[in-house]
């Protein structure tokens, strides 16, 4: 049967792989792609594309876009810490977050202290709705993501203050795209020619905070949505970004994506967070590259809270080698674990059980592509 | 996870900012604090639970006419 959706028709992909393979000709040096955004990766491996793109002369390489693999594992632990640690802690998280190993086990397979358990969401919202209907419990949402979903939890610090919800925090794993862009840039170890820019982050930021990656660095970027056809037209607008020596930011998603982003989501973010150094697991701290509730909200921030060490690092599980795939230097199935030692049934590392992480994908998907 | 299929909003609580969009024919309770403006009957991209974008209806056209000619041209 024809595909209906005009993103996914055949005809209009083979054509575009057609104008990618000849600009790419056109080039002389070899074409390296970072798509940063993990479900990027999800379209470019469950659509086969990783190949197709390849015999085309375009290497498609994972960036650092999976929240729940960027995280390191101290703030993990920090959390089994927690639900394991103190009696009437409702953790509530989204599921990918309780299934990370670590030292000390996993969310899912910890033991929680008396009256204490985990508790799988789907919105900050929801969190906000366990601590009204358990007065007696205390409810801490471990919120995990970047810009996609952090005006999200901040809304969440802020109606907990306005609504006075004394059992209700957040342990926050709020990460900004932009800064590990230019620490990716700085080192240059993953030696890629272009960025394809995430869709739902830069519906947030819009175009002007990738403005530098062009300006000081000289390498083009493009944002992308997520059908088949859509990441096409990211890579074809890169290679004439490489091509035409202009690099900027280009933006093909603009039925999505403003120019400006969203200013009010950007409002209530700056209203309620503010940017610290963070160390994001493989590409270790990096400058204001995370974000913390201010002092205002200090009450609803469980690492002051609760007085939380997340500090110590214990480190990976032996083996692990998520930290080089998510700098983009190791592709998953170059680690010796993957699909071995390490497989979604028994991980050894966040990035094979997120649904954004780059094991996982390659996993599910591993064959597709002719 | 993000999720690139567009939902329909189909229900406001101008009071609440919250309200029921339609995503792929479920009806599923929506967030809206985040956008202003919002219309019964606008395209907007959710993510967890909250409305982040509204759809461009002009933008989307321009984007289908470029892949339909990029198909005819082949």
């Amino acid at each position: 049967m024809a595909e209906a959706n005009p993103f996914r028709r055949k005809k209009v992909i083979d054509a575009l792989i057609a104008d990618i393979r000849e600009k790419k000709n056109a080039l002389p040096s070899p074409c390296r792609i970072m798509e940063v955004c993990g479900t990027h990766t999800m379209t470019i491996h469950r659509y086969g594309l990783q190949t197709i793109l390849a015999a085309a002369g375009v290497d498609m390489v994972s960036g650092p876009g999976c929240p729940v693999c960027i995280t390191p594992a101290e703030v993990h632990e920090a959390a089994i810490g927690l639900v394991t640690g103190r009696e009437n802690i409702v953790l509530a998280t989204f599921g990918d977050m309780t299934r990370v190993p670590t030292r000390r086990g996993s969310l899912q397979s910890c033991v929680p202290a008396r009256g204490s358990e985990v508790k799988i969401v789907y919105s900050p919202d929801e969190a906000l709705g366990l601590a009204r209907r358990h007065p007696d419990k205390e409810v801490v949402f471990f919120g995990v993501g970047f810009e996609t979903t952090i005006p999200s939890i901040a809304l969440a610090a802020r109606v907990a203050a306005e609504d006075k919800l004394g059992n209700f925090a957040i342990l926050p794993a709020l990460w900004v795209i932009p800064p590990p862009l230019r620490a990716i840039l700085e080192s240059g170890e993953a030696r890629i020619s272009g960025f394809l820019y995430p869709g739902h982050v830069s519906a947030i930021i819009g175009e002007r905070p990738y403005e530098f990656v062009a300006r000081e660095f000289g390498y083009p970027g493009v944002i992308a949505g997520f059908e088949p056809a859509d990441i096409l037209l990211g890579i074809r607008s890169i290679l004439d970004q490489i091509g035409d020596k202009k690099p900027a930011v280009g933006n093909e998603y603009r039925r999505v994506v403003r120019p400006e982003g969203n200013p009010l989501a950007r409002k209530v973010m700056e209203d309620i967070l503010e940017p610290k150094d963070a160390c994001w697991r493989g590409l270790g701290v990096i400058p204001q590259s995370g974000l913390r509730l201010k002092a205002a909200f200090a009450a609803y921030d469980a690492e002051s809270k609760y007085g939380l060490d997340i500090e110590a690092r214990s480190g990976d599980l032996p083996g692990c080698r998520c930290g080089a795939v998510l700098r983009g230097i190791l592709s998953p199935a170059e680690c010796p674990l993957f699909g071995k030692a390490c497989s979604p049934e028994s991980p050894q590392g966040p990035c094979m059980v997120s649904f954004e992480g780059a094991c996982l994908i390659r996993y599910k998907y591993k064959g597709l592509g002719s | 996870m993000c999720l690139g299929i567009p939902s329909k909003v189909i229900e406001i609580d101008e009071v609440q900012r919250t309200g029921r969009i339609d995503y792929l024919g479920t009806k599923v309770k929506t967030n809206f604090a985040l956008l202003e403006d919002l219309r019964v009957g606008d395209w907007v991209i959710v993510h967890a639970g909250f409305a982040i974008s509204r759809l461009s209806e002009e933008d989307a056209k321009e984007t289908l006419d470029l892949l339909r000619e990029i198909a005819e041209k082949s």
